[in-house]
């Protein structure tokens, strides 16, 4: 039985950005932090916010809400990142804050509805509903600039 | 198997070093200074090479090995003189030796022709003398690496008389060196029936026994045939760490102990080992290891043992190194932020503790870069076969002589040094040197001298690559230049200028290409790979006399001297090594040159103005010149430009961090690195920026940000 439950069970990080409710897979989230100035990139995408200090490693920040079509977030202190790790690099996640963990089975994620616009559905795997809430569940794999994509606009 | 292998991985890693050894000595040799010491350094080396390839079954090694050792005995016992001839077949022999090493560990082949020549050389450098060479092979063959048991007749009936004595009490720098009785005395027993005794009365009891002290000393007793001679050839290599007395046996002494046969029995080798466990490993004995056990013990005896290192995985260094780094900034930060509470007095605890904390961590990077720090040596000892292979290819005489191979240098520095100084010396050897007949015209040594030599200076290693040949012939060069288009006839130029043409891409003197030096590889790509590295590369010539190419180097590429500028209120540093100079412009300094680009003169020559924050697309509109500074820099290319900042805040060193890391590459960015405020600032990436500006042909300022986007 347990093994059953396990081998099914997703643990999930639930964050806030705006209004709206996300979650990442566990599994890619190193750790979470408070808001820190970033040094700005030249020639980058507006979400990419810049490049912070992570005891000695240098890791660009993506602006999540602007990644996924909303304005640029106004950072204060009260914004957090989310620290996770895309493929060999480790990228910080700046959203509005960090809700709750979640446990699930697989079975529980929804397909995206088709509602979705194209910026949200290249990011969105599926939905969780939890208590009647509605999460989104991010992938993060084209979260980062499409090299070739830069390339030709730069 | 695997263990098999894995000694076979050690043998190889000890036949370069004894290859080293033995290039050393034979160089010492050449340069008139080695003494017997030296003779008998580099008999061993070739010597403990034959014997490990023996016991690995490398045939062709064995054969070479062995010739070369003849030849060296010859010149060991002084019955070959050691003249300058001998020592250079020597040294080509020293190069095939290597081929040869290096084929039975990669599997590759060996030029044959070249090694069986040389084999004919040294063969007659040996038969030429009075003593052929042939007598000695028979027990030089045997003892390193002929390891099949003995069998040795054990009766305690009394010796015949006549026989050989041999006391050998080994002293403790016997076993501290790494030799082993057992292997002296085996030899022994192989030349012929004996017997041997151990004394053990000397082992004192346990609580006083030194576990590393030696107190056993044996008695040999051998047929009286054979020669003294061959009998101290044995020990010839710990004589000077044992009492040893060879007489002839008058009457036979009682056994002390007991008989110890030197192969079979194990309990009588075992016993002592309990007793005295003079060697770190002694229950390394499996059937593969004598053969490396007697090279080593051939090879480590009269050389200084060794300073004990550990092998170490380069990347946990490297994480050692970031993590350090990374406490440097901290400890900065911690300082900063007390210092900015106002609430603790200079004398106080917290700030003599916070001063003591930065002497350590000062301390601790200095000393955790110096575990990456290796001498030059690694790349300069390959360079003295180089120039011979050269010097024999164009039919000069050439002394490479070579100065500070104990400079330490960072290790990402020391790959890279290899191909400038590589070329550097070709090009030394084949532009540089003049043939022998023409050098004897001008009055010169037939042979020619090239020094390379390591420095450190004010913080930089610095490689000199000097010849005496005939220097640059400067109308030529200038002649050559003019023809390719590549400077201006009618431009005056100094001496300095003229020389410095070499560095231009697309320039090459030899008037026919050579094999040596023209591959398609120019002065201008060596000045390249040195400026990738933040170095400098400069000559200086006088005709007739020779020229010197003078190179400088970061000591390390983990770290960066930065000038720290602010422009569009971001913290940037610029690479100290592209800035020739900084300076204010003046009012009319700046000159417009279109809709949107300007120049800016200085001392009459017109350079490029770039406007950095609006380069990088920090800002859109341009600073104002004369609000700025400007930092002049040169670009690998060679073209200068003036770099508009806002503010210069001053030098420092700056720890490099990758941008592609954890991101990718950034245009105009060569790098990041992390601030004393714990802020990461961006290296400017000067050629990228000096190139963009170049390439940028649009008609209004980029507005890189919504471009990108």
């Amino acid at each position: 039985m347990t093994d059953i439950n396990s081998a099914n069970r997703i643990e999930l990080i639930s964050f806030r950005i705006g209004d709206q409710e996300y979650c990442v897979d566990i599994m890619a989230v190193r750790e979470i932090r408070g808001w820190a100035a970033a040094t700005p990139l030249p020639h980058s995408p507006a979400y990419v916010r810049g490049v912070i200090n992570l005891r000695g490693a240098v890791l660009p920040i993506i602006d999540l809400a602007n990644r996924l079509g909303f304005g640029a977030t106004e950072t204060s202190a009260r914004n957090v990142i989310i620290v996770v790790r895309i493929g060999g690099r480790v990228v910080g996640l700046l959203v509005d804050a960090v809700s709750e963990i979640l446990t699930t089975t697989a079975d529980a994620v929804q397909p995206t509805p088709d509602v979705a616009c194209d910026a949200v559905k290249k990011f969105v795997k599926g939905i969780l509903a939890v208590e009647g809430r509605m999460i989104s569940w991010i992938v993060l794999d084209q979260i980062l600039p499409d090299d070739a994509v830069l390339e030709v606009a730069a | 198997m695997d263990a098999f292998e894995s000694i076979k991985v050690t043998f190889f890693q000890e036949c370069d070093e004894q290859l080293a050894e033995l290039e050393n000595g034979l160089m010492a040799l050449e340069a008139g200074d080695g003494d017997g010491e030296v003779i008998n350094a580099v008999f061993r080396a070739v010597h403990s090479v034959k014997g490990g390839a023996g016991a690995f079954g490398y045939e062709d090694l064995v054969k070479f090995a062995h010739t070369f050792e003849t030849a060296l005995d010859l010149m060991r016992s002084g019955k070959l003189a050691i003249d300058a001839d001998a020592v250079r077949v020597m040294l080509r022999a020293s190069d095939v030796l290597a081929d040869l090493v290096h084929a039975a560990r990669d599997g590759g082949s060996v030029d044959q022709e070249r090694c069986d020549t040389l084999a004919e050389e040294l063969t007659l450098l040996a038969s030429g003398e009075s003593k052929p060479a042939a007598m000695l092979e028979p027990e030089e063959e045997e003892d390193s690496f002929g390891f099949t048991p003995l069998q040795i007749a054990l009766d305690d009936t009394p010796a015949p008389s006549g026989r050989w004595r041999i006391k050998f009490k080994p002293h403790q720098a016997l076993y501290a060196k790494g030799n082993d009785p057992l292997f002296l005395l085996r030899e022994v027993a192989r030349l012929g029936e004996c017997e041997i005794e151990m004394d053990a009365d000397g082992v004192p009891s346990l609580d006083a026994l030194d576990p590393d002290g030696s107190y056993l000393s044996w008695t040999v007793y051998l047929d009286g045939e054979k020669a003294e001679s061959d009998i101290r050839d044995i020990f010839d290599f710990v004589e000077s760490d044992c009492d040893l007395v060879i007489d002839r046996e008058g009457a036979a002494p009682k056994p002390v102990v007991e008989i110890v046969p030197p192969v079979a029995a194990t309990p009588a080798v075992a016993a002592p080992r309990a007793v005295a466990p003079a060697r770190a490993e002694p229950e390394h004995r499996d059937e593969a290891e004598p053969g490396k056990a007697a090279a080593s013990a051939g090879g480590a005896s009269a050389s200084a043992p060794p300073a004990a290192t550990i092998r170490v995985d380069l990347e946990r260094v490297d994480r050692l190194i970031d993590l350090v780094g990374e406490l440097v900034i901290n400890q900065a930060m911690l300082a900063q932020r007390v210092g900015e509470t106002g609430a603790v007095e200079r004398s106080s605890s917290v700030a003599l503790g916070l001063d003591e904390l930065e002497q350590l961590t000062r301390e601790l990077q200095d000393s955790v870069m110096a575990i990456r720090a290796q001498p030059v040596k690694s790349v300069f000892q390959r360079m003295p076969r180089l120039v011979r292979e050269i010097a024999t290819a164009t039919g000069k005489q050439v002394r490479l002589v070579m100065e500070g191979e104990g400079t330490e240098v960072d290790k990402t520095v020391i790959e890279r040094l290899s191909d400038p100084i590589t070329h550097m010396l070709r090009n030394a050897v084949d532009h540089g040197l003049e043939g022998p007949d023409e050098r004897i015209d001008a009055g010169k040594p037939a042979e020619g001298t090239i020094k390379l030599a390591a420095l450190h200076r004010s913080g930089r290693i610095v490689i000199e690559v000097s010849d005496d040949g005939r220097g640059i012939n400067r109308e030529r060069v200038r002649a050559k230049a003019i023809e390719k288009g590549l400077i201006s006839p009618d431009v005056p130029m100094s001496d300095e200028e003229i020389d410095n043409i070499i560095f231009l891409p697309g320039f090459s003197t030899a008037s026919a290409i050579s094999d040596i030096s023209g591959r398609g590889v120019g002065m201008d790509v060596v000045k390249r790979s040195i400026q990738a590295l933040g170095g400098r590369i400069s000559i200086t010539s006088q005709p007739g006399r020779g020229s010197t190419f003078t190179l400088s180097l970061p000591l390390t590429l983990a770290v960066l001297d930065g000038m720290v500028v602010t422009s569009a209120e971001q913290t940037l540093i610029a690479p100290l090594t592209t800035i020739i100079e900084t300076l204010q412009p003046k009012d009319g300094e700046v000159h417009r040159m279109g809709p949107n680009r300007a120049v800016l003169s200085v001392r009459d020559s017109f350079v490029p103005l770039i406007d950095v924050g609006v380069s990088l697309g920090f800002h859109e509109t341009p600073t104002s010149p004369t609000d700025g500074v400007i930092l002049l820099v040169e670009s690998e290319g060679g073209g200068r430009a003036a770099l508009l900042v806002d503010a210069i805040q001053g030098q420092r060193q700056v720890v490099i961090k990758s941008l592609e890391a954890n991101y990718q590459r950034v245009e105009g960015v060569a790098a990041a690195t992390i601030l004393g405020d714990g802020r990461v600032a961006l290296i400017l990436d000067v050629d990228g920026l000096v190139a963009q500006r170049a390439a940028d042909n649009r008609t209004s300022d980029p507005i890189p940000l919504a471009k990108a986007g």
